[in-house]
């Protein structure tokens, strides 16, 4: 058992050595993979950090309800129980009009205007929070609350976030086409540098044929080299994506304490890393293996 | 051992390099291939170990049939072979210790078995200082005892030598087969193919003379 492992590791040591014979031409393609795929790994880096942005800015979606300005308080008793015995509403919230002004005057730094007014132009609200749902049934809600008694208008806050967060639904299924696109593109590269091993090592194949190698002992060291070659470009696009995210968050966090807010990229977490790696390293892996079913069967001993 | 039945071997191309030839070889014999250059002895040798098939006929190994194996066996038989190829058949990417190394990576060998057994195939032959040296730092009759290290490496019950001391002086050509005289005498089965003439006068071993891909009586000692 430890001899075969030891054998498994020294296939994989040649299989190292030969990606890097010349060296130049091994760098370039494990470049050329970690580009191909760090487009896509990065874009998907971006939208996830898009996607926690949108749910930290946004947080759930309210919908202010707000009074008409004749409304009594045995009006607004009504109104809140009906509003609170809605299947779709999870929460409701008063806010009386003194209460809306203060809070108006507190943060707007509006003071002065709104101290000089003569009476409060605010009306009682509520504040609704309903149970998660979709864009679409939110606005149904909205549109029935709007024809209770005693209201003047509904309002649906936060809607643009469920619209980004459909746009960006859309961008993640763009950049899956385009990671499927590139990953055909890495399974050709392997492909074809496989396909130069094997002429390269035509004589070794032969050879080994001829004194009785199995198919299985003559594939190996080629698809150690795809996949070996796979891992080596998983590992470029990691640190090619890493690094960008490092040089992008320095300007970014300049730009977010303008707006007084704290925002700085992720990188990959652990388990997304591991994933491509992973991926990577498989697409080498039958990049290689389709090589040699191509290829190997050519190279008959005579 | 090895059996030909009516062998009939045709080139692509239509050229007929065997033409019905039948003999037998038992184990532990050792027996000499002789013929003009094209008689067809290297196609011979290549029938045996499968490296081609006959058009009709058969070939039997160990009462096998190997004109008829699949691809999937041919690796077993091949493991049980010694070859020694015309054209040497070196890998000049790796030194003499990896060359001789190949056919016991190849059945799994462990580490320490394999290098053990490395060089005592390359005592036998008398490469053993030169076990670090590149193969195409070898002179031609160091190649060709490299290429018998090979093939008696893995221990096998079957040898095969496809003009094992062509290009020798007498010299090399003597020690060579001396080598083989001493696998003979622990009971390895040998097919020489030569036209060294010399190397049969002074032996009394059975020969195999093909001519025209036909051949001739077999002469026995
Ligand atoms: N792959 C091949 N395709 C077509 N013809 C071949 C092939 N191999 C050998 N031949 C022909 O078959 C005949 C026998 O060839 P073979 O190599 O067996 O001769 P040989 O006795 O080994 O000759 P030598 O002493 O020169 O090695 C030759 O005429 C050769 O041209
Ligand atoms: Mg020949």
């Amino acid at each position: 058992m430890k001899h075969i492992f030891a054998q498994h590791l020294s296939v994989l040591r040649t299989a190292t050595r030969r990606i890097f014979n010349p060296p130049l031409a091994g760098l370039l393609n494990i470049m050329v993979i970690g580009i191909a795929l760090s487009l896509p790994a990065g874009m998907y880096v971006l939208l996830q950090n898009a996607q926690g942005l949108v749910q930290q800015l946004s947080g759930t979606p309210q919908i202010s309800v707000f009074l008409s300005m004749d409304a009594k308080a045995d009006d607004i008793e009504k109104l809140r129980k009906q509003l609170a015995q809605h299947p779709a509403v999870e929460r409701v919230e008063f806010v009386p009009r003194d209460q809306a002004l203060q809070q108006l005057k507190q943060s707007t730094g509006l003071a002065d205007v709104i101290g000089g007014l003569e009476k409060n132009p605010l009306p009682d609200a509520f504040v609704i929070h309903p149970k998660p749902g979709n864009a679409q049934t939110l606005d149904k809600l909205r549109t029935e609350i709007g024809t209770f008694p005693k209201v003047e208008q509904a309002q649906l806050d936060s809607v643009w976030a469920y619209k980004l967060e459909a746009l960006l639904k859309f961008a993640t299924l763009a950049v899956l086409i385009l990671a499927s696109l590139l990953s055909l593109a890495l399974i050709a590269i392997t492909f074809n540098t496989i396909r130069l091993q094997i002429l390269t090592q035509r004589d070794e194949i032969e050879v080994s044929k001829l004194i009785g190698a199995s198919n299985g002992f003559i594939r190996r060291p080629f698809l150690y080299f795809g996949a070996m070659q796979g891992l080596l470009g998983g590992i470029a696009a990691y640190l090619i994506i890493t690094a960008s995210l490092a040089l992008l968050n320095r300007p970014l966090n300049t730009l977010s304490q303008l707006y007084a807010s704290q925002f700085t990229l992720h990188s990959l977490n652990l388990g997304d890393s591991l994933s491509l790696l992973l991926f990577s390293l498989y697409l080498g892996w039958l990049g290689a293996w389709l090589s040699v079913a191509r290829h190997l069967a050519q190279v008959e001993p005579r | 051992m090895i059996s030909f039945n009516q062998v009939r071997k045709r080139y692509p191309g239509g050229y007929e390099a065997l033409s019905n030839v039948s003999f037998e070889i038992a184990q532990g014999e050792m027996a000499f291939l002789t013929g003009h250059s094209g008689a067809g002895k290297s196609t011979l040798l290549k029938l045996v170990a499968a490296i081609e098939r006959p058009n009709s006929g058969s070939v039997l190994v160990n009462n096998q049939n190997v004109g008829a194996l699949k691809a999937g066996a041919l690796p077993f038989l091949r493991r049980n072979l010694g070859i020694i190829f015309q054209d040497h058949k070196l890998l000049f990417d790796r030194n003499v210790f990896d060359n001789v190394l190949l056919p016991l990576q190849i059945c799994g060998f462990d580490h320490k078995e394999s290098a053990k057994r490395v060089r005592a195939a390359l005592d036998k032959v008398g490469l053993l200082k030169r076990e670090r040296a590149n193969p195409i730092a070898l002179s031609g009759g160091e190649q060709q005892r490299l290429c018998i290290a090979r093939a008696i490496v893995n221990r096998p019950a079957i040898l095969l030598a496809d003009e094992p001391t062509g290009n020798l002086d007498a010299d090399y050509a003597q020690d060579i087969m001396a080598i083989f005289k001493s696998f003979h005498q622990v009971g390895v089965t040998l097919l020489i193919s030569t036209h060294d003439a010399g190397v049969l006068q002074d032996t009394r071993v059975r020969v195999l003379n093909l001519r025209n891909g036909v051949l001739q009586t077999a002469t026995s000692p």
